[in-house]
């Protein structure tokens, strides 16, 4: 159901450094837990439509006001580093 | 009296400080001392607060002196630390959120401030509410305090542990499978989840977003209703808040149950059911019905689907909302890195703990291209059958009633080799959570020296007949001998 | 540069335009990043911290429905917002809160022109999103590379309009974008401006053989500031396309930079990571349901477009086709010459002349923009009025303009203590005939053949006068009285 090429895939989509070990586990958990998962193929859903939000809720919006931002400093706290008052890390290579 | 202040709950407390009998520095002091003398045991708390409770005592002290009233003004409460507090660190027991501290509050916070309520720190939980069992916590687990080697539930094992410990008098915890009522089960307290919707849920960081909602864990019924007015109501930062006005819900409470139809679904008394937790449940079931209630049989046929569509779709929202911990804006990070791409997949593999990378693992995938239909998009579709399981059950029952834990706590280090041996304890507080109904759970006695709960569950925004239920079922429940906590006095 | 010979150009656009909001797209801060200092327009949904959630900003869905319509979009009734999930260090949740499946706006055309012919582009939808994080790569403090985020444009409401790959060159694409770029300055939904980002067109191309199936490889090309760099990329590009295809290669999808510097695209393939979006409807937003009437309204609000505008310039008006072209690319300054054209007795050409030129001038040397126009347009065509009546002469005219724009004082006034052009024929005569008097060799200069004494005695005249003698008048007067004195 899920092979170890997969969960490498996974990991590198989810951006989880994961170690060999951690793979090898992971496979296996994953695994199992997706059997459990197979009952839901017992079902037949092909009429049901799905239910992304259990909510009575539509268009719920807000007007085009603005309010005060945060301070600069309340901003910057918690960056693990700044320079020129932006937050630093380190060099990012252009998206692709 | 002034020895054991901590054992008050939320009204008996408020009824002391509106009589003038003690100060909320008094109480406040008396809940600090006690967590001195127990958090140790329990590990129910991840920081405690003291200097800011005693003078928020202060100023609730200050303000009851200029007139000021209200049922939480004054009274010491613990926050699990999924809620955001200005200025106080904010972990969810993660250590990829360590030495994290919010520059706002979560609106349930700022309401229960304005309240008058004194924080006394933030409680302990599985990481990032990933859990139940409270043995995913990134810093330390947290022990049941009836059973020093029995776990208190999850996630918001923190709060429900140092609400059984008079540890505080009252806390707020988050539900998204189960996660307040589970935990209140296995302590021996009361649990609310609310309506999905009912209660805001901006700052309370997010697992499942479809989900998580921020509910009480309280000594009584009365004190959930009190809690429960005080942070339910439409939220203007909040989306999916509901629009809708919040009655007085401790003013209904009138203990009646006479011609309420409870709905009772065999699908909550089949296998895996400790049998002394059925038999605790059908007590309290006979209780209602000797006291004029009916009792019809219901059912609820794809309650056995709701463990997998809810390990489907919550991890799935989880692989989102957790997707922005990366070490770039805050939280644990390695600056001196030279690749950052490397940098944010090596900080998330570290900050996280086991289960919140398997579910991460585990959503990712049910949303990846190929996969999305089978997991995802099924699972939705399954959650649309739970959801009219219960509107139909609801057409002819009020509320429905169901033990809220298969079994009393287990072992600490019992269920943790077996993540699904783990995902069965919420088996039945899953498919109130995905039909987003409101559901309670609440104390109904013991079974073998250890608490049981009874969960009863409603229709959608009937809170109030809920809590008028389940208090009827506390005032009409019998006195059993509580056997002796592990932290007692 | 012209198609290749053997060979069909496929292009298709994806323009993102950041909408004109006072505040972000899901939380209440304000938009106007650009002038603002580094990190100081954020608030905790913006940056996404843990905890936070979004709500939507109605004007953000008006401007994006108002647009749909502009380029004859259907608005469904039902909407959604989807999490759009990848991982990059300016996108602050690591997700995109964006919209998949159900956007606000689908199908719709737009038409240009493409060497004298009209051509209409499909529009495949217009959807909207949110804009990242700024980021901006350095060498830092301690000498080593780095990368600075500035959180302000976080979350500004980002519209996407994409188009069918109908577009076959690089011109046609500058048509598109030219003629995009003013519809929404025209809508006033975006200042819309590629130097500053609000603009941002990326181009999907692919050369295929004439008679060879087109397939699905497409290569994305980014980073064009200018319609000048989107022109020459994608020249670049087909060029590019076509000498691989001539060498036997296979294109190869990819996403390619444009290096303006070395005016050529860049392969940007930097990482083998997997890519995967892995969309899902986004739980914090319920679905938006669009009423009928809310449509209505904002059909309502449609403003002139463009092209109905210029049509009314160059038709019954009369004005130049260039001018027309100039005028319709800044919406304020076009609108604004219409209101003084409407008032204005003369002919239109003369009012769009003096506003290219004259007005405009004096807007871009002090650093004006159209919007922020001193004089009102009932004054302007009063100056223009008197000019033409010549109470005020074209120097003048100028001289007037310049004062009340930068003293804000009114026609009126400025005239007043300036005094107006003297036209009148007995009081020039009495003047001219005095200057002669006074200058008698220049008055024998003429009457040798020098014609150049008129101009003398012209510049006495307006010496006399303060400037405010009609010049052509003075020039005709000075010739009939010298004349006569020769005569005599």
């Amino acid at each position: 159901m899920i092979d170890r090429e997969q969960v490498v895939h996974v990991a590198a989509l989810a951006r989880l450094a994961l170690s060999e070990a951690e793979i090898d586990r992971m496979q296996a958990d994953l695994q199992q837990i997706l059997q459990a998962f197979e009952a839901l193929n017992a079902l037949d859903v092909s009429d049901v439509s799905p239910t992304a939000q259990v909510i009575p809720l539509a268009t719920v919006e807000r007007p085009d006001a603005t309010e005060a931002p945060l301070s600069r400093d309340d901003v910057m706290r918690n960056a693990p580093r700044v320079e020129r008052d932006q937050i630093r890390v380190p060099a990012v290579l252009p998206e692709d | 009296m002034a020895d054991d202040l901590f054992r008050l709950t939320v009204a008996d407390a408020g009824d002391a400080l509106t009589a003038g009998d003690i100060s909320s520095v008094d109480l406040t002091r008396s809940v600090l001392d006690r967590i001195d003398a127990v958090d140790a045991r329990t590990g129910a708390f991840l920081l405690v607060t003291a200097d800011a409770a005693l003078a928020q005592a202060e100023d609730a002290d200050a303000r009851r002196a200029r007139g000021d009233a209200g049922p939480l003004l004054g009274i010491p409460l613990a926050i699990k630390d999924v809620l955001c507090t200005d200025g106080v660190a904010t972990t969810c027991a993660s250590r990829i959120l360590e030495g994290f501290v919010p520059p706002y509050d979560a609106t349930v916070v700022a309401r229960l401030k304005d309240a008058g309520a004194v924080l006394v720190g933030k409680t302990n939980m599985d990481e990032f509410a990933m859990g139940s069992s409270n043995e995913n916590s990134g810093y330390h687990p947290v022990r049941n305090p009836w059973d020093l080697s029995r776990v208190p539930g999850g996630s918001s094992g923190g709060s429900a542990a140092a609400v059984a410990a008079d540890e505080c008098l009252a806390a707020l915890g988050s539900d998204t499978g189960g996660s307040v009522r589970q935990p209140a089960a296995l302590c021996g307290c009361v649990g609310l989840k609310p309506t999905y919707g009912r209660v805001s849920r901006y700052g309370l960081v997010a697992f499942a977003s479809s989900l998580d909602q921020v509910g009480p864990l309280t000594k009584s019924v009365h004190d959930a209703a009190v809690l429960l007015e005080a942070t339910a109501g439409h939220d203007p930062r909040d989306a999916t808040s509901l629009p809708e006005p919040v009655p007085d819900y401790a003013a209904e409470l009138d203990g009646k149950v006479e011609g309420l139809r409870v709905g009772v679904a065999p699908e909550y008394f089949g296998e895996g059911i400790d049998a002394g937790v059925a038999s605790a449940v059908e007590d309290a079931i006979s209780i209602l019905k000797a006291n004029g209630a009916e009792i019809r049989e219901i059912t609820l046929p794809h309650t056995e689907y709701a463990l997998p569509v809810y390990y489907v779709i919550a991890p799935s929202e989880a692989s989102a909302n957790l997707a922005r911990y990366n070490g770039v804006k805050y939280g644990l990070s390695d600056p001196q890195a030279d690749d950052v791409d490397e940098m944010m997949a090596t900080v998330r593999a570290q900050g996280f703990g086991a289960e919140v990378k398997r579910r991460i693992m585990l959503g990712t995938f049910a949303l990846s291209s190929g996969y999305y239909d089978a997991y995802y998009l099924r699972a939705q579709k399954v959650r649309t059958l739970i959801k009219q399981d219960f509107d139909t059950a609801f057409e002819s029952v009020d509320v429905i009633a169901a033990p809220t834990s298969p079994t009393t706590a287990f072992d600490l280090g019992g269920r943790t080799a077996d993540p699904l041996a783990m995902y069965r304890a919420d088996v039945l507080t899953l498919p109130a959570s995905l039909a987003g109904l409101p559901a309670i759970s609440v104390p109904c006695g013991f079974v073998d020296g250890l608490p049981a709960g009874l969960q009863l569950i409603a229709p959608p925004l009937q809170e109030a007949r809920l809590l008028r239920v389940a208090d009827a079922y506390e005032r009409l429940r019998p006195a059993s001998p509580a056997p002796r906590q592990a932290v007692g006095a | 540069m012209t198609t290749p010979p053997g060979y069909r150009v496929v292009i298709g656009l994806e323009t993102h335009v950041q909408l004109k909001t006072a505040s972000k797209m899901f939380c209440r801060t304000s938009a106007a990043y650009a002038s603002a200092p580094p990190n100081t327009l954020v608030c905790p949904v913006c940056l996404g911290m843990p905890g936070v959630l979004p709500v939507i900003n109605a004007a953000a869905v008006d401007l994006t429905i108002l647009t749909g319509l502009a380029l004859h979009s259907e608005i469904p009734p039902h909407a959604k917002f989807d999490r759009k999930n990848y991982a990059y260090p300016d996108l602050m949740k690591w997700y995109q809160i964006s919209q998949y499946d159900l956007p606000l706006c689908v199908g719709g055309w737009l038409e240009i022109d493409a060497k004298g012919e009209t051509r209409r582009i499909r529009i495949t939808r217009v959807h909207l999103e949110e804009d990242t994080a700024k980021l901006t790569h350095v060498v830092g403090d301690d000498g080593q590379p780095a990368s600075l985020i500035d959180v302000n444009r976080s979350g500004v409401p980002l519209m996407e309009i994409v188009t069918e790959p109908d577009i076959t060159s690089a011109e046609e694409a500058m048509a598109y974008g030219l003629k995009l770029r003013n519809i929404l300055r025209w809508l006033g939904v975006s200042t819309a401006n590629m130097q500053d980002g609000a603009l941002r067109i990326d181009a999907n191309v692919s050369v295929w053989p004439i008679g060879a199936e087109v397939g699905d490889t497409k290569v994305e090309v980014k980073n064009m500031n200018s319609f000048r760099a989107l022109g020459q990329a994608l020249d670049f590009e087909v060029e590019r396309q076509t000498a691989l295809l001539e060498r036997g290669e296979r294109l190869e999808q990819e996403t390619r930079g444009w290096d303006e510097r070395a005016a050529r695209t860049v392969s940007q393939r930097t990482k083998e990571y997997a890519h995967d979006y892995r969309y899902f409807p986004e739980p914090d937003l319920p679905p938006l349901e669009i009423t009928r009437e809310r449509v209505q309204r904002l059909a309502e609000q449609m403003p002139e477009l463009p092209d109905a505008f210029r049509q009314r310039l160059t038709g019954e008006l009369g004005v130049a086709s260039a001018d027309a072209d100039e005028l319709i690319e800044d919406r304020d300054l076009a609108v604004y010459t219409i209101d003084v054209i409407e008032r204005h007795a003369g002919p239109a050409a003369e009012v769009v002349t003096w506003v290219l030129q004259d007005v405009r001038r004096l807007l871009n040397a002090r650093e004006l923009e159209s919007d922020d126009m001193p004089i009102s347009a009932a004054s302007m065509a009063q100056l223009l009025a008197l000019r033409a009546k010549g109470e005020l002469s074209s120097t003048m005219a100028g001289t007037v303009l310049e004062e009340m724009f930068d003293s804000g004082k009114s026609l009126e006034e400025v005239v007043a203590a300036r005094g107006r052009q003297i036209s009148d024929t007995d009081a020039l005569a009495d003047i001219a005939r005095e200057v002669m008097a006074a200058n008698p060799q220049a008055v024998a200069d003429y009457h040798a053949g020098k014609d150049r004494a008129v101009q003398f005695l012209m510049g006495q005249v307006m010496r006399r006068t303060r400037g405010q003698a009609n010049p052509g008048k003075v020039t005709e007067l000075l010739r009939v009285e010298l004349d006569r004195d020769r005569g005599e």
